[in-house]
């Protein structure tokens, strides 16, 4: 396996030579940055077509065709409209907060993208608690979300705020519960400790029956956490237009647009760090030759195949599921999910302390 | 007809009757709603629906004509002609506390004539704004575009109602409010992705569960039934396929048999078995965008790409023999405007093969699914009463247990010789009615395989004169469109254009229950009951 620390490390012994320990933090800091951002962008413009492919697919259709070879170009020219588009002001609506709304969203969002451990030696922030972080980032877009609702001033818009706040709240816990699964299992909350626990097997093998029913929580948490089919009241346009973005427009729209997707990368990549080991390759404990063809893969392509699969997965719901109800959906979290998440936490402390697990 | 008539004079002496088409009672005002209440409650009689309610200006006077149809008797139909001079302030009794299907077609009667209904608890106007000038149905109506010019501004005092009571032989005017000063109102459509159309809901909602529903419609309406008045029969045709444009030759059929019946023209067989084909494969077609779009509306955006992908097929095969997709203007006065493609056997053949097979895709992506199980099942639950008060007729009345298919109660064309099932549920929620459109096209395709390798050869157009003209009377015909029972009521005078047409349309019943059928569901299920419900907005706003 290639190791990308060494690239960096090689940078990073360059800039010192020349130049002061802040000055080349700060430059190292304003490089990440826009390789960040730029490759959030980029991720996003792929997932839309992703999508559109796939959903095109799913309903026997072809999808975009037009632009570009395969219409691989849609994308860019709907970018490029959606940035040259006007940002309308509206009247009676609170200013401030109705600006600031779509850039809580996309920070939380761009923050999560940030913390991913993206290869071997690929990886931005590693804190102690990393995963902690993440989960304290997520719950962060909710209030940009509650907020667009509330400042449109816009009935709709309200209710699909409320219907989402109720919602993010909810599904967080069952997400939280199925991630304390597996930590207890590896016993670190440490991104980088989390993806070398599973060297000798992803956590999905190791962890036996509650790691696999911890999975299965998480995707369906992780689908509502997300607000995509069939978890998307919060925006369901066939009965509230588009919910906590009805009246936002240009690239302001763009930018929840942004998130949406985004998010859905970063949960599948959460899933691939927590259940699928991360960048690290297929390895089966006892099959060296196996191993060593699956270490020559490199890491940053099983990371994102790994995290498109999961990707594909919720994207397949989303296009076959029609849409639950609010009360339903509340019903099925709170007395369903929620506690079977607990009933599962506990058993895996269980096989943790039996040590029935590989 | 001799036992109602005797029944009718002793009930009410003052009645007057009338032979044609059906017996027509005329009755005064102060009698109509004590007979109205012996002909809905008597058991001999019990005329449960009111099929259609015609506002009428006679010139002389204005009034109402009912057609009653008694679900127990054998489906017989009574006409009642209730009528006043007062032409400055005409004013009748309301029946809607009898029918409640009423309650909208008084409306629309006031709408269009300014008839009064004391009683009525909801007296404003239907489609009409409310500060249009004049009614404009009468026959004294003023067109003057002056008195209504395109208004920009928004309609003031939408939320006031008033109703006129009867007190001690007096009528006083009561005021009254839509919503209460404290109602959440929020406001579905006109523009909205869910309302099918150009319709609004104004919902009283307490957190995400409704209170109250009201119906403001007319965004559309194009005034057909006045256009009708001006123009000969052969013109009036084409108005049909602009109604219920997924039941367009159903409504063709409808007013072209209303015709032909008063002017008693044979149709030549080929041209029957035609029309029938016509009329299923559009039922088909209607069936299937009502499984898309309802489907859609519960969030499965696929399972309404595979609904289209069939109703794509039906419509090539209109495409080829009519020369159009939408408003085909197939059916004529006396048969039908062109003789089949020579492609038509083989393309219906298809259709009926593949049929079967993709129902089953259908139940497999949508029926069978616990989401749309949950999302559909005991919403917007409709009791059988309900649905006969409110006549709703067509799938959603099936649905809960009211027979009322027209095809098997007033057979028409060549239906009595076929072999099909009328089908019939009693849950009357949003899934039975979802579930009977799947066994519907079913029965359709039985009806095209029966016919397809029996087409008769022949002519497809009966000899019709040059001008038609109808001799002086009244016809009323109904057939059993995709929505439920459509009824067409023309009244001549002799001249070669209508003196008073009137389409009585499904729909415009449908929305009537939306109000019953919504309360104190969520938001989320307003949706899944109009989309179960299935209602065309042009059908209502004709």
């Amino acid at each position: 396996m290639f190791n990308f620390g060494v690239v960096t490390n090689w940078i990073n012994d360059m800039l010192l030579s020349v130049m002061p320990q802040w000055a080349a933090t700060l430059i190292e800091c304003i490089v990440i940055g826009v390789i960040l951002l730029l490759l959030y962008a980029l991720l996003a413009l792929f997932y839309i077509l992703y999508e559109r492919k796939l959903c095109a697919w799913f309903q026997c259709r072809l999808g975009p065709m037009r632009v570009g070879p395969w219409g691989l170009l849609q994308v860019f020219a709907d970018m490029f409209k959606i940035l040259i588009k006007e940002i309308i002001p509206l009247k009676n609506t609170d200013k401030f907060l109705f600006g600031l709304a779509p850039y809580l969203v996309i920070a939380s969002s761009v923050i999560m993208f940030a913390c991913l451990p993206w290869g071997y030696g690929l990886q931005i922030i590693d804190y102690n608690i990393g995963i902690l972080f993440i989960l304290a980032v997520s719950s962060c877009g909710v209030i940009g979300i509650l907020l667009a609702g509330w400042s449109s001033n816009n009935k709709y818009t309200l209710i699909g705020a409320m219907r989402s706040g109720a919602q993010m709240v909810s599904y967080e816990l069952s997400l939280g519960l199925a991630i304390l699964t597996i930590i207890v299992l590896a016993g670190t909350m440490n991104i980088n400790d989390l993806v070398w626990a599973q060297e000798d097997g992803w956590f999905l093998f190791k962890g036996h029956v509650p790691a696999f029913i911890a999975f299965v929580i998480y995707l369906i948490a992780a689908t509502a956490e997300t607000n995509r089919g069939p978890f998307d009241l919060p925006e369901a346009e066939h009965e509230l237009i588009a919910g906590y973005h009805t009246e936002y427009s240009g690239i302001h729209y763009g930018f929840f647009y942004l998130a949406e997707y985004l998010n859905l990368f970063v949960v599948s990549g959460i899933a691939t760090l927590m259940f699928l080991g991360g960048w690290m390759p297929l390895h089966v404990p006892g099959w060296e030759g196996f191993n060593a063809i699956m270490d020559y893969i490199p890491s940053v392509v099983w990371f994102l195949g790994k995290a498109f699969f999961i990707s594909f997965v919720i994207i397949w719901f989303k296009w076959t599921f029609p849409r639950v109800r609010i009360d339903q959906m509340l019903a099925f979290e709170w007395k369903y999910l929620m506690p079977f998440a607990l009933f599962n936490l506990v058993l895996m402390a269980v096989f943790v302390a039996l040590g029935w697990h590989f | 007809m001799v036992n109602i008539q005797e029944k009718i004079s002793k009930i009410c002496p003052s009645a007057t009757f009338e032979e044609g088409q059906h017996l027509l009672v005329t009755v005064p005002d102060k009698d109509w709603y004590q007979l109205a209440k012996a002909l809905k409650e008597d058991a001999d009689l019990n005329f449960d629906v009111l099929s259609a309610l015609v506002g009428m200006d006679w010139k002389d006077s204005l009034g109402c004509l009912y057609y009653l149809t008694s679900t127990k008797n054998d489906w017989q139909m009574l006409t009642v002609k209730v009528a006043t001079e007062d032409r400055q302030n005409p004013m009748l009794h309301s029946v809607s506390d009898l029918w409640k299907v009423a309650l909208f077609q008084e409306r629309e009667v006031y709408d269009f004539y300014g008839i009064k209904f004391i009683n009525h608890p909801d007296m404003r106007r239907f489609f009409l704004r409310n500060d249009w000038v004049g009614h404009p149905l009468r026959k004294d109506y003023d067109a003057n575009p002056e008195l209504n010019p395109i208004r920009l501004t928004d309609e003031a005092d939408e939320d006031k109602t008033c109703s006129y009571v009867e007190e001690n032989g007096k009528i006083k005017k009561v005021e009254g409010r839509v919503f209460g000063e404290d109602e959440y109102v929020v406001n579905f459509g006109p523009q909205h992705p869910s309302t099918h159309g150009v319709m609004r809901f104004r919902t009283a909602i307490d957190g995400e569960v409704i209170k109250k529903v009201d119906v403001v419609s007319g965004y559309i309406h194009r005034g057909i039934e006045k256009l009708c008045e001006d123009l000969t029969y052969p013109q009036t045709l084409h108005f049909t396929d602009r109604m219920d444009y997924m039941s367009a030759h159903m409504n063709r059929h409808c007013l072209c048999m209303c015709i032909e019946k008063a002017m008693g023209l044979e149709i030549p067989r080929r041209a029957q078995v035609i029309r029938v084909m016509m009329d299923e494969l559009m039922r088909i077609s209607s069936h299937l965008l009502s499984f898309g779009c309802m489907t859609m509306d519960l969030g499965a955006t696929t399972a309404f790409f595979y609904g289209f992908r069939e109703r794509e097929q039906v419509l090539d095969i209109f495409d080829k023999t009519c020369g159009a997709r939408m408003s085909m203007n197939y059916n004529v006065i006396g048969g039908v405007v062109a003789d089949l493609h020579p492609d038509f056997v083989k393309d219906v053949k298809a259709l009926c093969a593949i049929m079967p097979k993709r129902l089953e895709e259908y139940h497999k992506l949508f029926t069978g699914n616990i989401i749309g199980q949950n999302r559909t099942k005991g919403v917007g639950v409709l009791s059988k009463e309900d649905a006969i008060n409110y006549a709703i007729t067509g799938p959603s009345g099936r649905a809960s247990g009211f027979a009322c298919d027209c095809r098997k109660r007033h057979p028409y064309a060549i239906y009595n010789e076929l072999n099909f099932n009328e089908v019939v549920m009693t849950e009357g929620d949003s899934f039975a009615r979802y579930l009977l459109r799947l066994k519907e096209i079913e029965e359709s395709v039985k009806i095209l395989e029966q016919l397809v390798d029996r087409i008769p050869e022949g002519e497809i157009r009966a000899q019709v004169p040059k001008i038609i003209k109808l001799p002086a009377g009244r016809w009323y015909q109904q057939v059993e469109a995709s929505r439920g029972v459509f009824g067409v009521f023309i009244e001549s005078d002799g001249n070669k254009n209508p003196y008073r047409v009137h389409f009585q349309s499904p729909c415009f019943n449908l929305v009537g229950v939306m109000d019953v059928c919504c309360k104190d569901h969520l938001i989320a299920d307003l949706i899944t009951i109009g989309a179960a419900l299935d209602f065309v907005i042009p059908d209502i706003d004709r």
